[in-house]
């Protein structure tokens, strides 16, 4: 029996080669330090391949159609049998594949891999950065619900922010003057082909780079290759691993299946326990009560737009962003030869630190999304009641115009309703009953001015209880900064408690 | 040519007259198969960029958005219109929603939902008179204008006009700063109703 399997497999492999082919990509040399922080890069390429897999699954019932996505999903959630596992198998492994990416692209920065003569496989790696991007955004427009149809919107107006071109980028991404059905299947056309055959593509370039230039050594103090001089970087990286080089396959290749292994049970885990993402409310431009929200490798972005000024922001989208990704194509040939150690290149590991905690903070700020306005905080959030208690009947009535004007959707209470205005708890420490009565009728910073909308009788009985909103043991204030002093004393008294 | 012959050794061996017959068979493939791809190219190109040199504004149209008894003096209400330009497929997608105000017995002012900072859809608040986007907090008063946050500028408005006592609006866009929603005069149509061209509420002739 075995000889008979190994008898027809010698005849397989004599007939078709496939040994010769796969064989020296299998067993080349890759350095024998070349351990737990090389698994990265294949663990991206297993939740790609993931992606390809579930996605051709997915299209098996998903429709491209703009009048029936939506009811598609529904039906794969909730009809299909194991539709929802798909779905959320689909979504995770997206996840995971950005962050999976993001992870490998550091550990290759920080270990200087890109470095002489590996330039192309970064230049090739970070094309393979902007085309998983693009195929998670478009992959959030299948979705076809309220988000998608807001975030196509966004990508729309963003256009709009390119001089000349603009309006011409709108109509092209759109298909047409409006968000519709074509634009659906636009998106879906980029998704299921244009990107994922330009990925298989890149991948195929990157790992013939890989192959062709050699997985670099992990860089060690005084270790082989800490320094890169390309009159002699060749010749030393062949000498070395013709001598202590071990086969990728099996002696690297396990580490990788190892790990991979090991993600691909996080995998499913997660999938089944938190189920497939979305869709939010249908993709109904006319329910206007929605809450537009990007998928998670776009929060930072979307918590830069809301932060900036208005001034810069054309800046932003039209020069910043193609400069940052210009810099991006270039970190070879900025620093293409010298120490890889990352201890001995103070800007780029420093760089690295900044950039991972902008890129978490603003994601976070992005989750929390404080600059939004609580659409139904001032039906929703009462006033707590030690604002309540001892009033007098012109504060109390004060306290309901402060809900009826919507004041509570941008400014909290003890923390209770918007945070997009200061917290108003504590606003009589902070401003006199004039200030106050100023503020409101004429705005001012950030806020709208309320003049016009608010009788003289209203705003006199806001500006008596906001005066009565001041934490005990502060008096309200006389003049602005007042009161400075009471409240760091406060502090003081509170954190001896 | 003898059958021994050794290509290899060919091009080596080839005397100058094969030499340009070979040059001459590859330049005239090299023009066929560059015209037969440009015949092939012209025809995918031009419908993939066909929406991006459509005059989509030329293909606007008026729509019915009801008597105007519907919208009270001195309110804004939200109204829903189809939009005049769709495809088969385009399902919910073509509800558009829209703020109307009307600020007097004659005049109206038509709000595009979307925000101008970057298209999410602004909710009225009556009792504050304030527009709010639940997006980046971009926040404008009654009257459109911008009142906080991040939006360059106002909201977009529509062209409307009110003709025999129906107020009606001109749809098919969506706006952004390069695409700001009311349409150059020279490219509105008229609104024709029993032969009869609308502008601006008043009666024009019609091509």
């Amino acid at each position: 029996m075995m000889s008979s399997i190994k008898t027809a497999w010698t005849w397989i492999d004599d007939r078709t080669g496939i040994m010769q082919m796969l064989g020296p990509p299998l067993k080349h040399h890759v350095p024998r330090n070349a351990k737990w922080w090389y698994v990265f890069g294949s663990c991206t390429l297993l939740f790609f391949t993931i992606q390809v897999v579930t996605g051709i699954c997915l299209a098996l019932v998903y429709a491209p159609s703009g009048d029936s996505a939506y009811d598609s999903l529904l039906y794969l959630d909730y009809v299909v049998p194991g539709g929802w596992m798909l779905r959320a198998i689909h979504a995770w492994s997206s996840n995971a594949m950005v962050f999976m990416m993001l992870v490998h692209m550091t550990q290759v920065f920080l270990h200087g891999a890109f470095k002489f003569p590996r330039e192309m496989t970064w230049i090739f790696g970070v094309a393979l950065m902007l085309t998983t991007l693009a195929l998670a955004f478009t992959g959030q427009v299948m979705r076809w619900d309220s988000d998608a149809y807001w975030g196509v919107g966004i990508g729309a107006s963003m256009m709009g922010r390119i001089p000349f071109i603009g309006g011409w980028l709108t109509h092209l991404i759109l298909g047409g003057p409006i968000i519709g059905g074509d634009t659906l299947s636009r998106f879906f056309s980029l998704h299921v082909f244009i990107l994922p055959g330009a990925m298989i593509g890149l991948i195929g370039g990157h790992l013939m780079l890989v192959l062709r230039h050699g997985i670099s050594e992990e860089p060690k103090k005084g270790g082989p290759g800490e320094f890169v001089d390309k009159a002699t970087y060749r010749a030393a990286y062949k000498e070395r691993m013709k001598k202590h080089g071990v086969p990728f396959f099996p002696d690297a290749a396990q580490r990788d299946m190892v790990f991979c292994g090991i993600m691909l049970i996080v995998l499913v885990v997660v999938a089944a326990w938190y189920g497939p993402i979305g869709p939010s409310p249908r993709p109904d431009p006319a329910n206007i009560l929605v809450n537009p929200r990007p998928d998670f490798p776009f929060l930072w972005i979307f918590a830069i737009l809301a932060l900036l000024t208005p001034t810069i922001e054309d800046y932003l989208i039209i020069v910043a962003a193609p400069v940052v990704l210009m810099v991006l194509f270039l970190v070879p040939f900025l620093a293409g030869t010298g120490s890889r150690l990352a201890s001995s290149r103070p800007i780029a590991s420093l760089s690295v630190v900044l950039l991972i905690t902008g890129l978490l903070v603003l994601s976070w700020l992005g989750v929390t999304s404080p600059w939004s306005p609580h659409m139904s905080a001032w039906t929703s959030d009462a006033v707590p009641p030690v604002f309540v208690k001892g009033r007098t009947p012109l504060q109390l009535q004060g306290a309901l115009v402060l809900q009826h004007s919507q004041c509570r959707n941008c400014h909290s209470l003890d923390g209770l309703g918007g945070k997009r205005g200061p917290e108003l708890g504590d606003v009589a420490s902070r401003l006199s009953r004039d200030q106050i009565i100023r503020q409101v009728q004429q705005g001012d910073g950030n806020m709208p001015a309320f003049g016009k909308n608010l009788t003289a009788a209203e705003t006199d009985a806001l500006a008596a209880f906001l005066y009565s909103c001041h934490p005990p043991g502060v008096q309200p204030a006389t003049r602005p900064g007042a009161q400075i002093k009471q409240l760091i004393e406060l502090d003081k008294a509170r954190a001896n408690n | 040519m003898s059958d021994q012959h050794d290509p290899a050794s060919e091009s080596a061996t080839a005397t100058p007259a094969k030499g340009n017959r070979r040059n001459f068979m590859f330049k005239i493939g090299a023009g066929l198969v560059g015209i037969g791809g440009l015949l092939v190219a012209a025809p995918i190109l031009g419908y993939v960029f066909a929406p991006a040199f459509s005059n989509w504004e030329k293909r606007r149209s008026w729509i019915d958005l009801g008597g105007v008894k519907q919208f009270p003096v001195g309110e804004t209400v939200l109204a829903i219109y189809k939009n005049p330009i769709f495809g088969p497929t385009a399902g919910e997608a073509n509800e558009i929603p829209c703020w109307v105000r009307r600020k007097s017995e004659t005049e109206f002012q038509i709000f595009y939902i979307n925000c101008a900072h970057l298209g999410c859809p602004v909710h009225w608040f009556e009792e504050s008179k304030l527009f709010m986007c639940p997006c980046h907090g971009g926040v404008y008063y009654e009257d459109g204008s911008r009142a906080s946050g991040p939006p360059p500028r106002g909201l977009f408005e529509y062209d409307w006009q009110v003709v025999r006592d129906k107020l009606y609006v001109y749809g098919g866009e969506l706006p952004n700063l390069q695409i700001p929603g009311k349409t150059p005069k020279d490219d509105i149509t008229p609104l024709t109703i029993d032969g009869v061209g609308y502008l601006g509420g008043k009666e024009v002739k019609t091509s």
